[in-house]
């Protein structure tokens, strides 16, 4: 046999148990990088992998312990560092990595975790315009959750004063970085909703929390990152209390804010979006006083125009017109009365006139104009020739004058036809 | 109406104006609606003059009960 019978024969175990130490001497600790595929993650939580370049595969292994620590999902594709040791799967002679961090290169891991949970609940309609709540203007109760010392609060409080002091503000102080910030954040979001339904619950006269700023000054992307994480954006959600989305303006925009009912890019301007402007309000009121009092008066106007223009109308006019009418029809009487006395007078006058004036023609005056004479004897009218003797002295009268004459010879009737 | 909050109050107020303006209502309805109006003006003014902040911490006690706190942190210079 060819290499000498001195020669110790492995058995394969022994072989790859010392492959196995000399690469877990040699290859402890170091980053290797490359890119993803072949990703398996089986339900053991474990993630199976091959790191590769455009010459070389290196199968990898994460076990759920470290990739539970993993701010973002593994894909295929992903350009990673991985950090770790070197070691041989024994059941298959294989050796492999095990990853202990895994970094993405390029965007960055955060940013990856960032766009991959935005695109998670993005499809689970966390984000959903039509399920926002609006904002309550000038609540009565503000809620607010951020540390309890920081700027972000005192921001907050500062521009209440200045605003509009009427308002209660109830803060649930919260770690807002670090590990439990995700943790606090959450709970003091429920702890504002579990305290208005006990409100609700114990019939309390005390105001429900209206509206909740959640937030925190600026800070990098990882100070703010609770923001961004999934329970706190979950927390947001569940909330029946609008909540704002007030994270330091360094990044644009947080998981907070696009899961929230309002994103406002500060503290203070979260504040200054529910507490507004005091003298903007009276400024407003007064305003409305005045539409009101010019409502009712050009109400009143033109109701007094309306009544004026009823009471000129026929129908209003009516009675009035009745009565003018009435009076028209006695004044009518009234002159046809006058017209008819006047005329009865006057018929009467000319009655008279014309009896008068046959009583005139019937006078003896008359009848002596129509050229009669009367003949008097002793003041006595002579109506014949009985008593009358010549040398008798008569008087007859005409018209005008008179004439005094003798009796010559009194004749018998019928020589006075010869006269 | 004194329990109104100063939004609902102003809200109202809002609504009376506008039904005012529109000027279809009755007479005496518009007459009870202007003193209604003039009324929550008036509370709401008052509301806007009243200063009665308070400030307090909300958070949960070692049992889950409810504990508030006045709150101490604001020490602003202003």
């Amino acid at each position: 046999m060819a290499g000498g019978s001195n020669a110790h024969i492995y058995t394969v175990t022994e072989l790859t148990r010392d492959v196995r130490l000399v690469l877990e001497d040699a290859f402890t600790g170091i980053w290797v990088e490359g890119e993803i595929s072949n990703l398996r993650l089986p339900v053991s939580g474990h993630a199976y992998f091959t790191l590769k370049d455009e010459n070389s595969m290196l199968k990898c292994v994460l076990f759920k312990s470290a990739g539970s620590r993993l701010k973002f999902a593994l894909e295929d594709g992903m350009r990673v560092s991985c950090f770790g040791r070197v070691s041989v799967y024994d059941k298959q002679g294989q050796y492999q990595l095990y990853a202990d961090i895994i970094e993405l290169q390029g965007k960055g891991a955060l940013y990856a975790a960032f766009e991959q949970l935005k695109e998670r609940l993005r499809k689970e309609g966390l984000f959903d315009e039509a399920r926002k709540k609006p904002v309550p203007f000038l609540p009565v109760r503000l809620g607010v959750i951020t540390s309890g010392t920081g700027a972000a609060v005192r921001d907050i409080l500062k521009v209440a004063r200045r605003r509009f002091t009427n308002i209660e503000i109830t803060i649930s102080p919260v770690k807002v970085q670090g590990d439990d910030a995700k943790h606090e954040i959450a709970q003091a979001i429920e702890l504002m909703n579990e305290y208005n339904r006990y409100l609700a619950n114990t019939g309390s006269k005390e105001h429900p929390i209206e509206v909740i700023i959640a937030g925190r000054g600026g800070g990098s992307m990882e100070d703010l990152w609770a923001f961004n994480e999934e329970i706190v954006a979950r927390a947001i959600f569940a909330s029946e209390i609008p909540v704002i989305s007030a994270v330091g303006h360094e990044i644009d925009y947080t998981i907070s804010d696009f899961t929230a009912d309002h994103r406002a890019a500060t503290p203070s301007a979260a504040a200054e979006l529910v507490i507004p402007e005091k003298d903007e309000l009276r400024g407003r009121i007064d305003g409305y006083t005045d539409r009101l009092g010019a409502a009712v008066s050009s109400r009143l106007d033109l109701l007094g125009t309306r009544l004026k223009n009823l009471s000129d109308s026929y129908v209003m006019r009516a009675p009035v017109n009745a009565v003018l009418q009435l009076e028209q029809q006695v004044d009518d009487l009234a002159r046809r009365a006058r017209v008819g006395i006047t005329h009865h007078v006057e018929l009467q006058k000319s009655g008279f006139a014309m009896l008068a004036g046959k009583l005139k023609a019937l006078g003896p005056l008359s009848v002596l104009n129509r050229g009669y004479s009367i003949t008097f004897q002793d003041g006595r009218v002579v109506r014949d020739t009985e008593g009358l003797r010549p040398g008798d002295r008569l008087l007859t009268r005409f018209a005008r004058d008179e004439v005094s004459s003798r009796v010559e010879e009194v004749r018998g009737k019928n020589e006075r036809h010869v006269i | 109406m004194k329990d109104m909050s100063f939004e609902k109050a102003l809200e109202k107020l809002e609504n009376i104006v506008g039904e005012l303006e529109k000027g279809d209502i009755p007479l005496d309805a518009t007459l009870k609606k202007y003193e209604e109006g003039v009324a929550l003006a008036r509370m709401c003014q008052k509301k806007l003059d009243s200063a009665r902040q308070k400030i307090e911490l909300l958070v949960k006690g070692e049992d889950g009960e409810f504990v508030k706190k006045d709150f101490e942190g604001d020490h602003d210079e202003d």
